[in-house]
């Protein structure tokens, strides 16, 4: 391009005038119904926090709400299940993502319908999929149960047992969402070269070895997007929860999201807007810190 | 030459997906067309009487045709947001590509705001009521173009960086406004793009659950993931109706994935890694 001296002059000057061709204005819809239905709210979020109110009044409290929050045991158990479900689900969707990818990437017959086998709960309603799970996990009746209990196990009280609740529910998330897992996954092996793993055979590598010296290394991008948008979706996942336990026994498996989705019902609006700000912070402590240093690697 | 490492792992494989991906849609399948008696033991056995079409009937009258009404709102919701999605985030990608402004930056950190941060619920409500339009179909729309509106742009503005930029100078010499250049020269060249994006964002808002919950209630606007939450009460004594009810809004899911597997997967895992 830069050969002929006088056509640089010429394109610049176009340049410059070639910028109304693409107008700012273009930026207003989008700009217009975000910032009114995501932006504004989301600020004023922050002050609602701090009010008591209720249908009925509306006064500034400062931190109470927030004091609330950490004072009663059962706002506090939802925080501590929403860590405890997003490290576990995204964990989870990471270590068996990478061992689905694998296999599925190795040599056997009609791959492409094993993926989407493993695929398709990624877009069934989750609701749908709580239900479902919520009757395969009936401790007596259940299909799961009634499995385990024909290979001589006596299967565990799935979402009954008050400290197995969060799990269970864990367990169906990481089954619901490993199929995207395994197809970021399978993206990231596809990136590798081929001439490593030659290199490799000619050295004398284990596939035990090609995997951690090799595989796993390099797929470091594909690990990285996995555990961010796993680790997200975990922190703020709501559906799930509700349609298989509505946060119970009692409220032994409630995360933030289903804490501020019975403060809200119980009419408490400034209890569960102080709920969203720190669910709001949660994620930002701790997924931006994960997100920033898993990136950094990636170069 | 069938090589006996292969096919062994290749059993495997398919027995682990049987039991670990088919039996819970077959069990799905099956109570769905049992009869009320046999469905309540919750088991895998084959249909001793077939009644798929008494229940399908069932599921679709209860409740006064709530699922119809449920299916029209449903699909109103989804095709008017994903409109509005496609031609609003295809515009900011496009200038954001295009032109280097200073709004760049700030662009680029709200649009990864929209993909993390939790919705402030009640602030929402609260706004909704303050424009007067709480409980309406089009506030839904709008608040799912709200919600999605950043996984778009991240699609066009990398699909932008793709198309040459000699294609918009030869546009414009041939006299083209920015509107003509947008919507006549670069809007078709972006329907691969365009597919990925209905289809990903049609998936994500018909199955949308929380949102409607919080933002659309009462039996009037009520949306198909909707149903089968209010029906979970109304059928825990008939799970022959209930496992129907999941039936039918995961056969639309079927029917798409089978058509647009491809732009399903490119989109959920590029709109993922740009992310």
């Amino acid at each position: 391009m830069n050969r002929h001296k006088p056509d640089v002059r010429i394109r610049k000057t176009k340049s410059v005038s070639i910028q109304s061709y693409y107008p700012m204005w273009f930026f207003l819809p989008a700009g217009m119904i975000y910032g009114l239905m995501f932006l504004v709210p989301t600020v004023a979020s922050f002050y609602f926090s701090m009010t008591h109110w209720t249908l009925f009044d509306q006064r500034f409290i400062g931190l109470d709400n927030y004091r609330e929050f950490f004072n009663e045991p059962f706002l506090l158990k939802g925080l501590i299940n929403t860590f405890l479900f997003g490290f576990t689900t995204s964990a989870g969707k990471v270590v068996l993502g990478m061992a689905l990818a694998v296999l599925l990437t190795s040599n056997i017959y009609f791959r492409g319908l094993l993926r989407s086998m493993v695929f398709f709960p990624v877009l069934v309603s989750t609701i749908g999929i709580g239900i479902t799970f919520t009757m395969l996990m009936d401790p007596n009746s259940g299909l799961i149960n009634q499995a385990l209990a024909a290979i001589g196990v006596d299967g565990p009280r799935w979402l009954i047992d008050p400290d197995l609740a969060i799990f269970s529910v864990a367990l169906v998330e990481i089954w619901r969402g490993v199929g995207l897992a395994t197809l970021i996954m399978i993206a990231g092996l596809a990136a590798i070269p081929t001439d490593f793993y030659e290199a490799a055979r000619l050295d004398g590598a284990t596939a035990w070895q090609q995997f951690w010296r090799i595989t796993l290394p390099l797929s470091r991008p594909a690990i990285a997007t996995v555990t961010t948008l796993s680790l997200i979706d975990g922190l703020r996942t709501f559906d799930l929860v509700w349609a298989m336990t509505r946060g119970g026994p009692g409220f032994a498996s409630d995360v933030l999201a289903s804490v501020i989705y019975k403060q809200y019902q119980a009419g408490f609006y400034g209890l569960s807007t102080a709920g969203n700000v720190i669910l709001f912070v949660v994620i930002a402590v701790v997924a931006l810190p994960i997100v920033a240093y898993l990136n950094r690697e990636e170069r | 030459m069938i090589a006996p490492r292969k096919l062994t792992v290749s059993v495997l494989a398919y027995s682990g997906a049987l039991l670990f991906f088919v039996v819970p849609f077959l069990f799905i399948g099956l109570t769905a067309v049992k009869s009320r008696q046999q469905a309540s033991l919750l088991d895998l056995s084959w249909p001793t009487q077939w009644q798929l079409w008494e229940n399908l009937t069932a599921v679709i009258e209860a409740r006064d045709y709530m699922m119809i009404q449920a299916f029209i709102n449903s699909a109103i919701i989804t095709v008017a947001s994903v409109t509005l999605i496609v031609v609003f985030s295809a515009m900011v990608g496009f200038v954001l590509n295009r032109r280097k402004t200073s709004w760049n930056k700030m662009i680029g950190f709200l649009v990864l705001s929209g993909l993390m941060i939790p919705p402030a619920i009640v602030p929402t409500i609260w706004m909704l009521q303050q424009l007067g339009i709480f409980r309406t179909l089009h506030s839904m729309v709008l608040i799912e173009v709200a919600y999605n509106i950043s996984f778009g742009i991240i699609l066009y503005r990398a699909f932008f960086s793709t198309i040459p930029r000699d294609l918009d100078e030869a546009a414009i010499m041939d006299g083209a406004g920015p509107l003509t250049l947008f919507f006549k020269v670069m809007m078709p060249l972006l329907k691969p793009v365009t597919v990925t994006c209905i289809v990903v964002q049609s998936v994500v808002i018909f199955n949308d659950f929380v949102h409607p919950l919080y933002y659309l209630p009462g039996d009037d606007n009520v949306t198909i993931q909707l149903t089968l939450y209010n029906f979970q009460s109304m059928f825990n004594t008939a799970y022959n109706l209930l496992f129907m009810n999941i039936l039918v809004i995961t056969v639309p899911m079927l029917i798409v994935f089978l058509i647009f597997n491809r732009q399903i997967v490119s989109g959920m895992t590029s709109g993922a890694i740009k992310g």
